[in-house]
């Protein structure tokens, strides 16, 4: 356990080294949720009755999104990890006296979490003060707040969970490059990383809401402004669980066949 | 020119030698681009028009500055990339060859796969220009076509932009992506839903409206001065800035030494 919170540690602290970065970033997800907006704007302009949603929860979502765009965008892949299984050096990987698995999974994650820790501060504090409608709220109790920590945590762990699946695949691909492209392009809007799921038509919002894209950014992110409570929180928060444990199971699965398939040769 | 049609042999020989991974990236750039078209036409169906612009009408700017922006990217993808033509010193070996450097950074990098972007735009805007409310003339199909290669070139000064301020940084400023991908997502729709502030912005700094929504409005007829489909080509014109500033660059630039 505690050679795991070290690799984390590490990961974490470089991951913070790169301020200028991040401050870019900033800027460019400030004006990308704010643009979002200003479309979302016109459409309710065109007929707020036909909003799935509230406006200020759509803020809501839009603004956690940038600002927590770090842990679920899919396409911040880890290059050390896609080197090493292309060229073969994973091979040193698998000498050290650790879980293959866990340790990637850690690392990826730490990363991840290192580069939205810098950036989401920002983002949110002028949310804030930003006027009525485009604005962040307040969740509406402790305990909505406290189910959006839990989700947001469980749907960051999916997140995770899903790219070491893609890592273990590579083991099984020689152009890595292509699959990854689709899988971002499918997870993306799959997860509601476009246009948010409330929007998509009614078969296709209940079969995502159900899948284990569902189970990423678009449930925190709605679950933050009360868009989901009672039974339909709960609901949410069991699939996250139980998408969580089966794309580890899954993953670990399909890296240990790779790992067997892999020779690893001298030289 | 001959020079460069070699080059484009050259690049398409070295992608079909990995024929999945060439496949798989065109399907995959078809995908993100026909993500991008869900989004539009789930939005549209839901309210049926925006400002005033109707679903066809919409998909016919959407399909115009998507083909713009994958012909910009297919051919000028080496500035796209520029920071690492820096970061590794090949861009030094360039200037010691006698061939213009802009020539020798477009032909660096072709990329084929974003033709599965392309083919996206060229659907969605086939679909559009059958359904628009177009009357349509060879005088209107011109100003179309206008409307994209003009948009073409300033993507392409856009990414000129970018590896110009790449020359002070060295590393890619993330910053300009908003400017690019940013002008691709957001110029789907009409500039001026966005509102007056955008509108203006998108007129002076960057004139992605010229090539897009001033034109449009002229298209469909709508009660505008007949100047309005000239203005591609002002769009267009950015190109002269985007490369004074490539110039700048250039004379400030040191190797980085590797």
């Amino acid at each position: 356990m505690k050679k795991y919170l070290s690799f984390f540690r590490v990961r974490f602290l470089t991951g913070l080294q790169y301020r200028a970065a991040a401050a870019a970033g900033i800027a460019t997800q400030f004006a990308w949720g704010f643009m979002t907006l200003l479309l979302y704007r016109a459409f309710a302009r065109a007929g707020y009755d036909r909003f799935p949603l509230p406006f200020e929860s759509l803020s809501a979502y839009i603004w956690l999104q940038q600002a927590f765009l770090a842990l679920f965008a899919v396409w911040f892949w880890d290059s050390d990890i896609l080197e090493m299984v292309e060229s073969g050096s994973v091979a040193y990987e698998l000498c050290r006296p650790t879980d293959l698995y866990t340790m990637w999974y850690v690392k990826t994650g730490a990363a991840r979490l290192s580069r939205a820790v810098l950036r989401c501060a920002p983002i949110l504090l002028v949310a804030v003060f930003l006027p009525a409608p485009f604005g962040l709220t307040a969740p509406a109790s402790a305990l909505q707040f406290l189910a959006f920590l839990l989700s947001l945590t469980l749907g960051f762990g999916v997140v995770l969970a899903f790219g070491m699946l893609v890592y273990a695949a590579e083991f099984f691909t020689v152009s890595p490059a292509g699959l990854r492209v689709l899988v971002v392009a499918l997870v993306d809007f799959c997860q509601g990383g476009l246009l948010p799921l409330p929007f998509l038509p009614a078969a296709l919002r209940t079969a995502l809401e159900w899948s284990p894209f569902g189970a990423m950014q678009n449930a925190p992110l709605l679950v933050y402004s009360g868009f989901l409570t009672g039974g339909a929180l709960l609901r949410t928060l069991g699939l996250q669980l139980f998408w969580l444990l089966a794309l580890v199971l899954l993953g670990r699965l399909i890296l240990a066949r790779g790992l067997r398939r892999a020779v690893v040769q001298g030289g | 020119m001959k020079l460069y049609l070699r080059y484009l042999s050259m690049h398409l020989r070295t992608a079909m030698e990995y024929k999945a991974s060439f496949w798989s990236g065109t399907l995959g750039q078809f995908l993100v681009s026909f993500s991008a078209y869900l989004t539009v036409r789930f939005l549209m169906d839901r309210f049926g028009a925006v400002e005033g612009f109707t679903y066809a009408e919409v998909l016919l700017c959407f399909g115009a500055v998507l083909m713009a922006f994958a012909l910009a990217e297919c051919f000028a993808r080496g500035f796209d990339t520029f920071s690492r033509l820096i970061g590794n010193g090949q861009f030094d070996r360039m200037m010691v060859r006698p061939r213009s450097l802009i020539f020798q950074v477009l032909a660096t990098k072709v990329e084929f796969t974003r033709l599965g972007r392309f083919l996206q735009a060229a659907l969605v805007l086939a679909w559009a220009v059958a359904r628009a409310p177009v009357a349509w003339t060879p005088a209107r199909a011109l100003v179309l076509a206008e409307m994209i290669l003009c948009g073409a070139a300033l993507f392409g000064a856009l990414f000129l932009c970018y590896a110009g301020l790449c020359f002070f940084t060295t590393e890619g400023l993330e910053v300009v992506n908003i400017l690019t991908d940013g002008s691709r997502e957001f110029g789907a729709y009409p500039l001026s839903v966005y509102g007056k502030t955008a509108l203006r912005f998108y007129t002076y700094l960057v004139p992605l409206a010229c090539v897009q929504y001033y034109p449009l409005l002229w298209l469909l007829g709508r009660d505008v001065p007949a100047w309005y489909a000239l203005l591609p080509l002002g769009g267009a014109a950015f190109l002269l800035p985007a490369y004074g500033l490539w110039r700048l660059g250039l004379r400030h630039y040191k190797s980085t030494g590797s």
